[in-house]
């Protein structure tokens, strides 16, 4: 396939490959932020081959693990109402709530569907007038442009039955929150290469000047993770901490104007609480008031809902490379990627579902 | 996160007032809004995340990667590195 | 969507346009269907006599038997139906025994309304998929459920054929130094019937692969009767069976990432969605474990018969990590394919 292909050979691979060893002399902790460069990591084996003195931490970059416990009770306790369609991306189906998945609910009797588009929810709720379709809107803010459209359409085609139960996170503050804790270990960051896509990545500046972090803005396939690695390096050898975009073919300075332009429109910043993480300030998305109709959670006054962690789990202070999933007691007992507790667990490239699969390896 | 690959634009339509294209992922078509992406043109390949183009491909930027990539071959070469018998500990 | 000329036989003319409950319940509409519908597609001189139960010539030897029930949406997908899948599932579970499948016995359960012109068509695909295999149909059953207590229709289908002497194939088979066989591409099937499926708004070149692979088979065990294991990649995918063989056998699999055949508007489809295609079913597909020293002659003969053309070793069996699969990377390096939980979903990270 042109411009995937080109970028997953082997042999380029090897020489980007080559070069961070021949210049990494030190230990560095490096964070790529986003779960599909995660995913791009294990799949290809990156982490493996990379020299023993770099350490990646994967970061909370999935939009599936953060999404917190309460959240997901919300959307169970609408989608099994009786007048609801709920409609969802397929990676949230199995994320469990405190009591039980979405899937479950499908199984007693709830219409709960998979949508690949936004656009898709919107079409159930044309061809279905008499049923209220509910659109699962989580999300980076990758996803936020179409989650934002969503409901503008709605709202310009009158389609009164059709809402969305946000829960949009934002990258930055979530950076920020990691950097400034007391035990932060992050030398340096991969930047989502597709968050920058939409944002632009002048909210980085301040961050790389403030914290001393250099951050590269790095792209998903095998060339393009290996590329962003060795620009972080190259920096952290030499002392610099700027912000780099690696991913130029993709992204622009300013990102997608249109795109935020619509998002502001339709969500404003509110404080969000992370699944592992615990609350932070100004870290998302919620609707604004004037598309108030087309809110799910107050529609469905489910605002009210909250619901705690597992005390047990630890999934935050592994999200920020401070311990590792074995110190947890749960780990591979009560906490399984079949029953997982927490965040690190959901998601397959969370660091627990990873440690999980390999520590098989390990046992032989 | 935000799975998003890139695929070339075959056509522009409009559906409900949206400007939507058909767009080819290797013999895949999938339905895709265009509204993010205003000036793109058909033949030109986009990054879509979730039925939606954010970016037009800049096809520039993607060979300046590949030159500098280039580069670090050729100078393997001339120290007469070879690429594919490189040892690494594991 | 575009069928084969031989699906385009003339509805025959019922009383009714739609299935109704009294065809199932045995009367006179009963008869009316299986007269117009079924016998004449599926007839044989065993079918023919209309007993309750196939009275069948026994060969002497070991009988290998299968049941699977069939259940898609959407009914018709790029490539085929429910019928010709409902065939060439079961005639591939009783082939990969090294068993030529022989008979199969039909059932159906058909919501009501379900048009006669869809069920026709679904069974002059059966019709063709039984020919193709060489398989004669000697029983079968059918149940109307009121509307919304099944989807459309159903199928069970069950056979059973003769396993030749000398062929022990088995999961539990594996041995150091063996070679991993698959017959073709990955994922054609899975992805053909995800792509269709209303809400993913596709146009897609992806077509199903469904297809009985007793003659490949056939062709397989005349280059030597020493293969160790067998299977169809169906629900699962090959990183299912595979770790089936590798937990069965308590043996290691060592995969090449770069040797696994996908083709382009598959690996399309799965880029989009976010899915691996060594999760997705495949149905007209098998993967062999054989000996080493057969596996180059095993491929050829492969590769003579048109489902095996794609045929191709992707990886060994290894006395390391026993009961894992792993998958050698592009870079060197070695992950684990693990099994699947639970089905594939779109994913949007
Ligand atoms: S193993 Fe489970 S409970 Fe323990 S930290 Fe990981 S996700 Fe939380």
């Amino acid at each position: 396939m042109k411009y995937l292909d080109e970028f997953r050979d082997p042999v380029i691979a090897k020489r980007i490959l080559d070069e961070i060893h021949r210049i990494t002399t030190q230990p560095w902790v490096i964070m790529e932020i986003c779960g599909g460069q995660t995913h791009s990591i294990i799949r290809n084996g990156i982490d493996q081959v990379l020299p023993k003195e770099i350490e990646l931490v994967h970061g909370p970059g999935c939009p599936v693990c953060v999404t917190p416990l309460e959240l997901i009770d919300q959307a169970i306790e609408i989608a099994s109402r009786p007048e609801v369609i709920f409609t969802s991306f397929g990676d949230m189906l199995r994320v469990p709530g405190s009591h039980k998945d979405l899937f479950m609910v499908r199984s007693e009797g709830g219409d709960v569907r998979t949508v690949f588009s936004p656009l898709e929810s919107l079409k159930i709720a044309r061809e279905n007038p008499n049923k209220e379709v509910v659109f699962f809107a989580v999300g980076f803010e990758t996803t936020a442009p179409g989650n934002a459209m969503a409901v503008a359409q709605a709202a310009k085609e009158g389609l009164k039955n059709f809402s969305e139960l946000v829960s949009h996170v934002l990258v930055p503050p979530a950076m920020e929150a990691l950097l400034s804790s007391a035990k932060n270990r992050v030398q340096g960051y991969l930047a989502a290469g597709h968050v920058c896509t939409v944002m632009g990545w002048d909210e980085y500046t301040p961050i790389a000047e403030k914290y001393k972090v250099p951050i590269v803005i790095t792209g998903f396939e095998p060339m393009d993770v290996l590329d962003g690695i060795l620009h972080t390096v190259k920096q952290l050898e030499a002392g610099t901490y700027q912000v780099e975009n690696r991913y130029a073919r993709i992204v622009e300075e300013g990102g997608n104007q249109p795109a935020q332009a619509l998002i502001r429109d339709v969500y404003e910043v509110s404080d969000r609480k992370w699944r592992g993480i615990g609350e932070i300030p100004l870290s998302g998305f919620k609707i604004r008031a004037k598309y108030a109709d087309h809110d799910a959670e107050l529609k469905f006054n489910v605002g009210d809902i909250k619901a705690d962690e597992p005390e047990i789990c630890i999934s935050g202070v592994i999200l920020q490379g401070l311990k590792k999933p074995h110190d947890c007691q749960a780990f591979g007992k009560e906490c399984t990627p079949q029953h997982p507790l927490g965040a690190t667990m959901v998601s397959s490239e969370g660091a627990c579902a990873a440690y999980y699969k390999y520590q098989r390896i390990l046992n032989d | 996160m935000c799975l998003a690959i890139p695929g070339k634009l075959l056509e522009v339509f409009e559906e409900n007032g949206l400007k939507m294209g058909n767009i080819d992922f290797a013999g895949s078509v999938s339905k895709a809004c265009l509204e993010y992406v205003p000036e793109i043109e058909v033949g030109q390949y986009t990054i879509v995340h979730a039925g939606f183009a954010l970016s037009v491909l800049n096809e520039e930027e993607a060979k300046n990667s590949f030159d500098a990539w280039d580069d670090l071959i050729d100078r393997a070469n001339k120290e007469g590195i070879e690429i594919d018998k490189l040892e690494r500990p594991n | 969507m575009d069928f084969p000329e031989y699906l385009s036989c003339p509805v025959p003319i019922l009383t009714h346009d739609t299935v109704q409950l009294a065809h199932g319940a045995g009367g006179k509409l009963s008869n009316e269907m299986i007269d117009k519908i079924f016998l004449p597609r599926f007839s044989n001189t065993t079918l023919e006599k209309m007993e309750d139960q196939a009275v069948l010539e026994n060969p002497g030897g070991r009988i290998a038997f299968s049941t699977d029930t069939f259940v898609v949406d959407p009914i018709f997908f790029p490539g085929g139906n429910i019928g010709d899948l409902a065939i060439n599932g079961t005639v591939n579970d009783v082939a990969m025994s090294g068993a030529q499948p022989k008979f199969l016995s039909v059932a159906f359960i058909l919501e009501e309304g379900l048009p006669f012109e869809t069920l026709h068509r679904i069974v002059l695909s059966m019709e063709q998929a039984a020919k193709t295999a060489g398989i004669q149909i000697v029983a079968g059953d059918t149940k109307v459920v009121n509307r919304g207590s099944c989807d459309k229709l159903f199928i069970n289908t069950t056979g059973f054929g003769f396993v030749p002497e000398d062929v022990n194939i088995s999961a539990s088979n594996l041995q150091l130094g063996d070679k991993i066989i698959l017959s073709g591409t990955l994922a054609d099937h899975g992805m053909a019937v995800m792509t269709s499926r209303e809400g993913l708004s596709f146009q897609s070149t992806v077509r199903s692969d469904t297809a009985g692979l007793n003659h490949l088979v056939a062709d397989m065990l005349a280059v030597s009767k020493n293969i160790h294991a067998m299977r169809d990649p169906t629900r699962g995918g090959l990183a299912t069976s595979l770790n089936e063989f590798a937990m069965a056998s308590s043996k290691g699999i060592q995969l090449y990432d770069d040797k696994i055949p996908v083709r382009d508007d598959v690996r399309g489809a799965c880029e989009i969605l976010g899915i691996d295609p060594l999760y997705v079913a495949n149905e007209g597909k098998l993967i062999a474990v054989v000996p080493a020293d057969v596996a180059d002659s095993m491929v050829s003969a492969m590769r003579a018969n048109p489902l095996g053309k794609d045929a191709v070793i992707i990886g060994e069996v290894t006395d390391k990590h026993p009961g894992l699969v792993t998958l050698a990377t592009g870079l060197g390096a070695n992950r684990i394919v693990d099994m699947p939980v639970g089905e594939q979903l779109p994913r949007i990270c």
